[in-house]
């Protein structure tokens, strides 16, 4: 069975964004780059299961610029075994990518797509389900813990309140939550043998994907501010401040 | 313009999301439509009809919809999404998992999570864990739109708006619903609590959450956690408060040993009164809290609970 796991390449998650003063996007200008976490958990996902022997081959795609291919080699060093880049000079819309997608899945028949949830940048939170649409696929969102038995698959969801456990028959769409693994890290001989890992590289207009943006940006500003308040020294002058003061408490 | 919103409920009661939703769809037009779906919600149906200013609510009661599976319920959807200028889900694991099908189906943009509407094409959401704040313009003729119910007031109710049934259903044989497993607690949701107190990685274990959830019984308040306690794994994930887990904006919120890291901050900077208790005092936590207390929440949290019980 092949994996198709797709891959974000976001601002590094620890670094903290600024929007330009023209207000025209985020600045992403020097930025460190990295893999989105997400996905992160997804590529670790696809190698837990080949390691099983459940997967035969783990195929990394990423969409966009041509620094995407740094993304495509990280998840090679970390087991993926062939990517596929899709270049475009910006990042298209999650309905694109979405397109782009469901055109490999088409191609690579893959019996599985592990997705991360969310890409950190834009955080949308919708590229697996609309895979999922597309392609008449079932899915599961949000997986918490993912078992594979013959052709059905079991997905523990992280939903509002507690967990959901589905059972879905493959091949299927997974979008992953947090807790599903802890990634490991890449070792450096698996990131110099990630280099000469097979690297297709193709277009939207290849694949038939029309990416004229539907959305357009018309400003982007920093959040309000939230100042700083008070100290207090004791529990029980806080107590007071809460009750008197503040009056969010009887 | 018609709006279809869908409520937001657990078969017995519609939950205050769908409320906020009212408030959002009012911004965008008057004839508003709420969809309920799932099975043995007739009762959820006749209180989403008491909400001021519904026009009218459609009732799915099958047993399909039982636990609102994403593939039947988009299609269910998708069914009737035509005439609507605008639908709505709130952004709670339900909405983001079932919208962005509809979406792709119509062959549109979902705008997610949305915290403000500027006009009938433009809203104001989030970006980067709220870091950025983006107003964005969609030429899609649906707008298919998640929102953060907590950036708006929950609708009044006094209102009795018809209540039709519809009687499609759509099961989908390729995924079926196994089991579910959720937490019982008699404190209130996170996302609709007045009160929240939360702990972080300074607690220590799971074990000492206890501490927490005493004083949070004495103050009708929800329990949550910083993304370092679940990843710890001293409590578990739905009690996340954070971008990568449930955005709340309570009355009060009461962080207890959290740092303050960026990506908890936009899970509940938005709340009326934030209190932190750290021992750091340089910790980033202080610079967003309404009142700060540095000391050692293991001496602090008995004081307070001592404090409310006398």
């Amino acid at each position: 069975m092949k994996i198709l796991v797709p891959v974000k390449r976001v601002i590094d998650y620890n670094v903290k964004v600024r929007v330009k003063s023209d207000q025209s996007d985020v600045d992403l200008t020097n930025a460190k780059m990295a893999m989105n976490p997400f996905c992160e958990i997804a590529v670790e996902e696809a190698v837990r299961l080949k390691e099983k022997g459940v997967a035969t081959e783990i195929i990394a795609v990423s969409i966009g610029p041509k620094a995407c291919q740094e993304q495509i080699r990280n998840a090679m060093a970390l087991g993926a075994d062939r990517g596929i880049h899709v270049e475009c000079d910006t990042f298209p819309e999650s309905l694109q990518v979405a397109k782009i997608l469901a055109s490999l899945v088409e191609q690579e028949s893959p019996g599985l797509v592990i997705i991360g949830k969310q890409a950190i940048d834009s955080d949308n939170n919708q590229t697996g389900q609309m895979l999922a649409a597309l392609t008449k696929l079932p899915q599961a969102t949000f997986a918490s813990a993912v078992e594979v038995d013959g052709d059905s698959l079991k997905v523990t969801r992280e939903i509002d309140g507690g967990l959901q456990t589905l059972k879905l028959s493959m091949p299927a769409v997974v979008s992953t939550d947090l807790r599903l693994n802890e990634p490991r890290y890449a070792k450096l001989p698996d990131i110099m043998k990630a280099k000469r890992k097979p690297l297709a590289v193709m277009t939207a207009d290849e694949l038939g994907v029309d990416i004229t943006p539907r959305v357009t940006t018309l400003k982007v500003t920093p959040p309000p501010a939230r100042s700083a308040g008070v100290k207090v020294e004791t529990v029980a002058e806080l107590m007071t401040k809460l009750r008197d003061e503040a009056k969010v408490i009887s | 313009m018609s709006i279809l919103i869908y409520a937001e409920h657990d078969n017995n009661h519609l939950k205050t999301e769908t409320h906020k939703l009212v408030t959002a769809a009012k911004q965008l037009g008057d004839d508003i439509h709420i969809l309920v779906v799932g099975s043995g919600c007739a009762a959820v149906a006749e209180q989403a009809a008491a909400i001021a200013g519904v026009a009218r609510v459609m009732l799915a009661d099958n047993d399909a919809y039982a636990h609102q599976l994403a593939e039947n319920t988009a299609d269910l959807v998708l069914s009737i999404a035509e005439g609507y200028s605008h639908i709505l889900a709130a952004a709670t694991t339900t909405g983001k998992n079932f919208m962005p099908r509809v979406a792709a189906l119509l062959d549109v943009v979902q705008l997610s999570d949305i915290i403000g509407i500027e006009s009938a094409d433009t809203f104001i959401r989030p970006i980067y864990a709220g870091n950025a704040i983006a107003t964005v313009q969609s030429s899609d003729t649906v707008k298919v739109i998640t929102v953060r119910a907590s950036a708006f007031d929950a609708a009044e109710e006094g209102n009795s708006a018809s209540v039709a049934t519809l009687d499609t259903v759509i099961e989908n044989t390729q995924v079926t619903f196994e089991s579910d497993e959720m937490t019982k607690s008699d404190r209130p949701e996170l996302t609709a609590a007045g009160i929240v107190i939360s702990g972080g990685r300074g607690m220590q274990d799971g074990e000492h959450f206890a501490m927490l959830e005493r004083i949070a019984d004495q103050l009708g308040a929800a329990v949550g956690a910083s993304r370092a306690a679940v990843d710890a794994g001293f409590v578990p994930n739905d009690m996340q408060v954070g971008q990568t887990g449930k955005i709340v904006a309570p009355q009060l919120y009461i962080a207890v040993g959290i740092s303050g890291a960026i990506q908890h901050l936009a899970g509940m900077k938005d709340s009326k009164v934030i209190v932190a208790i750290n021992k750091d005092p340089e910790a980033p936590i202080f610079q967003v809290a309404d009142y700060g207390l540095v000391a050692d929440l293991f001496e602090a949290l008995p004081e307070i609970e001592a404090a409310l019980a006398g």
